[in-house]
C-alpha cells in the first residue's frame, strides 16, 4: 500500500471523483491558479480546466451560495473554505440554505455538495484563526459532519462525501496535511457514520476524532508502556454518530474518557458523554471525563497557546483519574 | 371576514358603448396602443387574468389567516401583480425562478397549482412543499420554482449558483432572482452581483422597490435611493421600470433576457412597485409608517386596474368580460381553497423524511 500524507489523500479523492463524474467541481480561493492554499488542490487546474477548478474571489458567502444554487439544479459543487474560520461569513448558506432545502422543499430539491477545508487550531496563529467548528456544524438536522483523522480515512471518507446526496461538512486539519499514513489506492471508500476502533485495549476507553486521533494513539503509545492499554475509538463522522461504536468500546473497558480539540460547553464531548450516560450507565466503573480546549479565545503566545490546547498530557492524566490511579 | 371589496378593481371607467370596442359597431377600426405590439388580445386577457388570480388568491389567504387556517409569517403580494405575471409571461418553462418570503403570486404567475400553494399555506400533505415549507418557502420542482426563500439577500448568492450551473452545462436558460429593495443593503446581494457578472451568468436580479423594508421607508435605510445604481459598481447593466405597469415589466424583460441568452450577461432591474397591504398579516397596512392618504395615492396606481383600463381603452374588454374573467380567478381561489380545506395533514411519520436523502450518485 502506498504512504501517501494526508494532503496527498485528498488531492487523490478529488482527482479521482472529478475524472468518475463530471458534474463535480471545485470552487474556492486560490484552488485553481495558487493550487490550493494549502495545496490541497494541486495539479487539478491543469487536469481539469477553468470551468471545474474555479477561483473565487474573496467572498465565502457568496461563492458558498452559488455552489448551492448550482447542487440544486444537479450539479455537485466542492466548496473549499481556505479555513472554516471565513465559513462563518458564509454560515448562512451553509445552515439556512444547504441543510434546509431539502426538508422544507418537501423533498424536492436534493443539495448534493460539499464544504471543506481546514479546522480547528494550527500554531500561532491566534484567536480568530484557531477555532474547531464541529460542534456548531454536527447541531444541524440536514448535515453531514466529517472530520478524518488519517490519511486513509482523509481518501476514503472524501470520496463518500462527494458522492453523497446531501450537504457535506468535511473538516481537515492544516496540521494534519504533512502526517503520512498508508492509504488504498483507487476505490476507497469509508462509509459516513461508521467510526473505527484505532486502537484496542481493555483499560479505558479514548473516544475522539479529527485531529486528536493523533493525539490519542501517542496517548495509547505513551500508556502502553506503563502497562495500560486503551481503545481509541476514532468517530471519523460526527454527524451521524455511531453510538453503538461507543457504546461497544465503552461496555468493554468501562471508563471513558472523551477528548476534541474544541471548547467544552456544548461541544462534541457533551454530545458522546450524553449517549454514554443513556447506553451504557450500568457499565461505568468511573464518571466519564472530558479533555478540551480550555475555556479561553486561542491566545498568540507560545506557552499560552500550548496551555490552551489539549493534549497528550491532559488525556494521560485524565485516564488515570477515571481508572483510579492518580 | 372579506377583504375583497377594498381593491376596487372592476370599479372604473364605466362601461363604454360597444362602438368603442376594435371593429365596433360603426365597423372603425381603433388604432392599438404601441405598448400592445407583441401580445394578442388573448394573451393581454391572460396577463389580466394572472394578475386577477394572485389578487382574488391573496384575499382569500388574509381571510383565511383571519379564520387561523393559515398560520406563521405571512407576506401577500397584492399590490404588486404586474411584476410576477409580466416576468413570468416572458420566460420559458426550463428557465428558473427563485425568490424570497412574499413569494405567494410568483409561484402562482409561474404556474404553479393553486391548490398545491393554498393546501401549503393551510400545512397540508398536498401542499406544493408537502406542509414543510408554508408560506416563505413555496418549493416546485416542476415549474422549475426554487423557493421560497426566508432570509433577506440570502437566496441572491444562489440565483448566481443556478446561473453557474447553466453556464456549467452551456445551456441558454435564464434564472430570474425576485427581492426586496431592502436586500439591496445586504451584503448577499453584492457578492451575488459581483460574482454574476465577473463570471457572466445569465442571472436576472429583479429588485421590488415597494419602498418598505417591513416598516422602514427607503428614505431611511438606504444612502442612495436609486438603487439600480449598483449595478454599475459591478460592471451589470441596469434599468429602472414602472412594475405597476405589466407592458413596461414585459418590455425590459425582453432586453434582460437577450442580454441573458445571447451574451451571458446579468441584469439588475428595479421595479418600482407598492404593496397595498402591510408587510405582513401582523402589520397594520398603514398608520404607522405610512399614511393613509399615501397608500390611496398608490392604490390609484393598482396595476389591475392599469391593464384593465388599457384594454378598455383600447376596446378590447368589456364590463362584462372583465366580470368573467374576475369570476373564474375568485373560482379558482375557492377551489384551491375547498381542496386545501379537504385535504390532511402530513402523517406523523413524515416529521422524519426528507431530512436526508437516501440516494448516493
Amino acid at each position: 500500500m502506498a504512504v501517501l500524507t494526508y494532503r496527498d489523500a485528498l488531492t487523490q479523492a478529488l482527482r479521482e471523483e472529478l475524472q468518475r463524474d463530471d458534474r463535480v467541481f471545485l470552487m474556492g480561493e486560490e484552488v485553481a491558479q495558487y493550487n490550493g492554499a494549502y495545496k490541497v488542490s494541486k495539479g487539478l487546474l491543469d487536469e481539469f480546466g477553468p470551468m471545474r477548478i474555479v477561483d473565487t474571489p474573496i467572498t465565502e458567502l457568496g461563492f458558498a451560495g452559488v455552489g448551492v444554487g448550482a447542487a440544486m439544479v444537479g450539479l455537485r459543487p466542492i466548496v473549499e473554505f481556505m479555513t472554516w474560520n471565513f465559513a462563518l461569513l458564509a454560515l448562512d448558506e451553509v445552515v439556512n440554505a444547504a441543510a434546509k432545502t431539502f426538508y422544507m422543499s418537501g423533498g424536492q430539491f436534493k443539495m448534493p455538495m460539499v464544504f471543506r477545508g481546514p479546522n480547528g487550531a494550527a500554531l500561532q496563529l491566534a484567536a480568530q484563526h484557531s477555532q474547531a467548528w464541529e460542534s456548531w456544524l454536527a447541531h444541524i438536522p440536514g448535515l453531514k459532519v466529517l472530520t478524518p483523522g488519517t490519511p486513509a480515512d482523509a481518501k476514503g471518507l472524501l470520496k463518500s462525501a462527494i458522492r453523497d446526496d446531501n450537504p457535506v461538512v468535511f473538516l481537515e486539519g492544516e496540521m494534519l496535511y504533512n502526517t503520512k499514513g498508508e492509504v488504498p489506492e483507487g476505490e476507497h471508500i469509508v462509509p459516513i457514520g461508521v467510526a473505527e476502533l484505532k486502537r484496542e485495549g481493555d483499560h479505558c476507553s479514548v473516544i475522539t476524532h479529527g485531529k486528536m486521533v493523533l493525539v490519542a494513539m501517542r496517548v495509547a503509545d505513551d500508556l502502553a508502556k506503563e502497562g495500560i492499554n486503551i481503545d481509541v475509538v476514532d468517530l471519523r463522522t460526527v454527524r451521524p454518530i455511531d453510538v453503538e461504536a461507543i457504546s461497544r468500546s465503552v461496555q468493554k473497558t468501562n471508563r471513558a474518557v472523551v477528548l476534541e480539540e474544541g471548547w467544552e460547553i456544548c461541544g462534541m464531548g457533551s454530545q458522546v458523554v450524553d449517549f454514554i450516560q443513556r447506553e451504557c450507565f450500568d457499565d461505568l466503573d468511573a464518571p466519564v471525563l472530558r479533555v478540551h480546549q480550555e475555556d479561553v479565545p486561542m491566545p498568540y503566545a507560545k506557552n499560552l497557546e500550548r496551555a490552551a490546547k489539549p493534549d497528550a498530557g491532559k488525556t494521560i492524566a485524565a485516564i488515570k483519574k477515571v481508572m483510579y490511579l492518580d | 371576514m372579506s377583504t375583497e371589496t377594498k381593491r376596487p378593481v372592476s370599479q372604473k371607467p364605466k362601461d363604454k358603448p360597444a362602438a368603442a370596442r376594435n371593429n365596433g359597431a360603426d365597423g372603425t377600426e381603433k388604432a392599438q396602443p404601441k405598448e400592445f405590439e407583441g401580445t394578442t388580445p388573448e394573451q393581454r386577457r391572460e396577463l389580466l387574468h394572472s394578475m386577477l388570480l394572485q389578487r382574488r388568491f391573496e384575499e382569500r389567504c388574509a381571510e383565511a389567516y383571519a379564520l387561523g387556517k393559515i398560520g406563521g409569517f405571512c407576506h401577500l403580494y397584492i399590490g404588486q401583480e404586474a411584476i410576477s405575471t409580466g416576468v413570468m409571461s416572458m420566460i420559458r418553462p426550463d428557465d428558473y425562478v427563485i425568490t424570497a418570503y412574499r413569494d405567494h403570486g410568483q409561484a402562482l404567475a409561474r404556474g404553479v397549482s393553486p391548490r398545491a400553494v393554498m393546501a401549503e399555506l393551510f400545512g397540508r400533505e398536498t401542499g406544493c412543499s408537502g406542509g414543510k415549507g408554508g408560506s416563505m418557502h413555496l418549493f416546485d420542482s416542476k415549474t422549475n420554482f426554487l423557493g421560497g426563500h426566508g432570509i433577506v439577500g440570502g437566496h441572491v448568492p444562489i440565483a448566481a449558483g443556478v446561473g453557474f450551473a447553466i453556464k456549467y452545462r452551456r445551456g441558454n436558460q435564464v434564472c430570474v432572482c425576485f427581492f426586496g429593495e431592502a436586500a439591496v443593503n445586504i451584503g448577499a446581494f453584492h457578492e451575488a452581483l459581483n460574482l454574476a457578472s465577473l463570471w457572466d451568468l445569465p442571472v436576472i436580479f429583479i429588485i421590488e422597490n415597494n419602498r418598505y423594508g417591513m416598516g422602514t421607508a427607503i428614505s431611511r435605510s438606504t444612502a442612495n435611493e436609486d438603487v439600480v445604481i449598483r449595478a454599475k459598481g459591478y460592471r451589470m447593466d441596469g434599468e429602472t421600470v414602472d412594475g405597476q405597469d405589466v407592458f413596461a415589466v414585459r418590455e425590459v424583460m425582453t432586453r434582460a433576457i437577450e442580454r441573458a441568452r445571447k451574451e451571458k450577461r446579468p441584469t439588475l432591474i428595479e421595479m418600482k412597485t407598492y404593496r397595498f397591504m402591510g408587510h405582513s398579516m401582523s402589520d397594520a397596512v398603514s398608520g404607522t409608517y405610512r399614511t393613509k392618504d399615501e397608500l390611496e395615492e398608490n392604490m390609484k396606481r393598482d396595476p389591475i386596474i392599469v391593464l384593465h383600463n388599457k384594454m378598455y381603452e383600447a376596446g378590447e374588454l368589456t364590463e362584462g368580460e372583465m366580470r368573467k374573467i374576475d369570476d373564474e380567478a375568485k373560482a379558482i381561489a375557492q377551489d384551491a381553497w375547498d381542496f386545501a380545506d379537504a385535504s390532511p395533514e402530513p402523517p406523523l411519520e413524515k416529521l422524519y423524511t426528507d431530512v436526508y436523502s437516501d440516494t448516493t450518485s
